[in-house]
């Protein structure tokens, strides 16, 4: 069962995309692209890590 | 005809070919209803990505998303935390779907309602708002197509536009028809490479032609910020509760949607549908830098009177003739997929809920495929109808007005997944207020989907099918817990536990 623990780790997307006070700013940029679009094209990238992650955890539990 | 003309008719038939060819794939037996509507529950998880990718990444998307950029900047980019939450949501809720559906073989949304609450009323009203929410999807898929159409050369007049998509149309029922949701799932591999091809050029030879990127937010924040109605390329303190609550809100409906249940029940296990989760998000790379084109778009000066031309007009502008041909047959074809899978989602809830009896699924005859199928090619003709004869601007509205309203059977079916709480009545009756406020705070709103809620002085503006939601919950709990008092009697729950495990 403590394997399931890992499933809360899918609550991070929702908090770090759902509240734009956090990034929506222009600065500091990254190759021209302004924080506000950069922050959110990571966390596309960082929630796909977060779900397999979460995948390959509890699967073990299950089979 | 140009080369753009005459590379967008070759794929375009090439892919038609695949439709036909797609009723001899894996050898089924295409006169089971699973067979047809599902692919026989088969998928593994490349079939399933190209298939989902292809379905909840639509043409329409690809157009209107970029649009919407072009119109009004910064808020327009909600659609990327919500493609970014949806699937986190997908892991956990639809891997449990599936596992029921597959366990008690429900081809529905509708077939899962029926059998854990036993309530024949709360089962049509879950197929119908599935069926309302779809026709104008797919209405607004063709009416992507007609945009493209009519910007390539191929159809100079806007008779020649109809003409065309009435002939494209024909040969999407037909092959509908025959094949099933097979046919969608092979063309999506054809879909999705040409998108992708189309999106990395797009994004390496554009941009360098402006001057870069840095340029390109530079350019765009002064043309936004220099019209009529200026917005600019950073949501303001304002935005915030609306883009939070517009990609929360559509997060929530976009797995409920007749088309993307269909898919995912294809899929032959949850672990297909899970390992997805990781993988679909590509999709959301592609999409981000789709909708930066429509700031490509006011970088490089171009100017439309209809924001969903603005896309292909920077593909006219920027790329060779030919390659003008391959992007406008990835939207085309991006078009072709999700309608099919719509038509066979909106068929399946006809034929598996709508056209019942009262009886229990048990006790249910099997579904004649032939009637799914014919319904498919209605459901089809009539969305063409919807496409020609209303005007655009309507069916934009519309499909809006779709959106809020099938988040209103997400009580109905996703949060009775995980309990039975819920009294039928009451998620009957949270269901019909919460499709009202919807609807009244869009017609009250003239078709916007962000309301703002009066509360003393202070004003909270955010999506219309966030609140109908809130309203629709709140019915529900008071009413569930009215009707527990009374000690009203329940229908049966043909599920049991183990079901979801």
């Amino acid at each position: 069962m403590k394997a399931r623990r890992w499933t809360w780790l899918l609550v991070l997307p929702f908090v770090a995309t759902l509240l734009p006070p956090l990034y929506a700013r222009h600065g500091p940029q990254l190759f021209g692209f302004p924080f506000f679009y950069w922050y959110q094209l990571l966390w596309i990238v960082l929630a796909a890590a977060i779900v397999w992650l979460v995948y390959l955890m509890t699967r073990s539990v299950e089979s | 005809m140009n080369s753009a003309s005459v590379i967008l008719v070759v794929l375009v038939l090439a892919v038609t070919a695949l439709g036909f060819l797609a009723a001899r794939w894996g050898g089924a037996n295409l006169r089971s209803f699973d067979e047809w509507a599902l692919g026989g529950r088969r998928f593994g998880t490349i079939v399933t990505w190209f298939l989902l990718g292809g379905d909840l990444y639509t043409a329409y998307t690809f157009i209107a998303v970029p649009a919407l950029v072009y119109g009004a900047g910064a808020i327009a980019f909600f659609a990327v935390p919500y493609t970014t939450i949806a699937y986190p949501l997908v892991f956990l809720i639809m891997a449990r779907f599936w596992k029921v559906a597959k366990r008690r073989g429900y081809a529905t949304t509708a077939d899962f309602v029926h059998d854990r609450f036993g309530s024949r009323p709360l089962e049509l009203a879950v197929a119908f708002t599935g069926v309302l929410a779809t026709m104008p999807y797919i209405a607004l898929q063709l009416i992507g197509m007609q945009a493209v159409l009519e910007r390539s050369g191929i159809a100079p007049t806007h008779g020649s536009a109809i003409a065309m998509l009435v002939a494209a149309f024909i040969l999407l029922a037909a092959y509908t028809y025959t094949s099933g949701l097979r046919a969608p799932a092979l063309i999506a591999f054809v879909k999705d490479t040409l998108i992708y091809v189309t999106v990395i050029v797009a994004i390496v030879v554009i941009p360098s032609a402006l001057g870069g990127w840095g340029h390109v937010f530079e350019a765009a924040q002064r043309v936004l910020a220099s019209r009529p109605k200026p917005s600019a390329i950073i949501i303001a303190p304002a935005q915030y509760l609306p883009y939070a609550t517009l990609a929360f809100g559509s997060a929530l409906a976009l797995f409920i949607y007749p088309h993307s249940v269909t898919s995912v029940l294809s899929a032959k296990s949850a672990d297909v549908i899970r390992r997805n989760c990781a993988l679909l998000p590509l999709y959301s790379i592609l999409l981000m830098f789709l909708a930066l084109l429509g700031y490509c778009a006011l970088a490089a000066g171009i100017v439309v009177n209809n924001n969903n031309a603005a896309i292909p007009a920077l593909f006219v502008r920027f790329f060779p003739n030919w390659f003008a041909g391959v992007a406008f047959a990835a939207v085309v074809i991006g078009a072709l997929v999700p309608a099919a899978i719509m038509a066979i989602g909106a068929a399946n809830l006809f034929a598996s809920n709508i056209l019942q009896t009262f009886r229990s699924r048990a006790e249910r005859p099997p579904i004649e495929t032939t009637t799914a199928r014919t319904i498919a090619l209605l459901v089809l003709a009539g969305a063409l109808c919807i496409a020609i004869l209303i005007r655009p601007e309507f069916a934009i509205d519309f499909q809006l007005l779709g959106g809020a309203w099938i988040l209103q059977i997400f009580p109905s079916v996703i949060l009775a997944l995980y309990t039975r709480w819920f009294h039928p009545t009451a998620l009957l009756a949270g269901w019909a207020c919460g499709m009202a406020a919807a609807t009244w705070m869009q017609v009250s709103t003239t078709y916007s989907n962000v309301f703002p809620l009066h509360i003393g002085n202070t004003t909270m503006s955010a999506y219309v099918a966030f609140y109908a939601l809130l309203v629709n919950v709140a019915v529900t709990v008071a009413l569930t817990a009215i009707l527990d008092l009374l000690k009203t009697g329940r229908g049966t729950d043909f599920t049991a536990a183990e079901d979801y495990a």
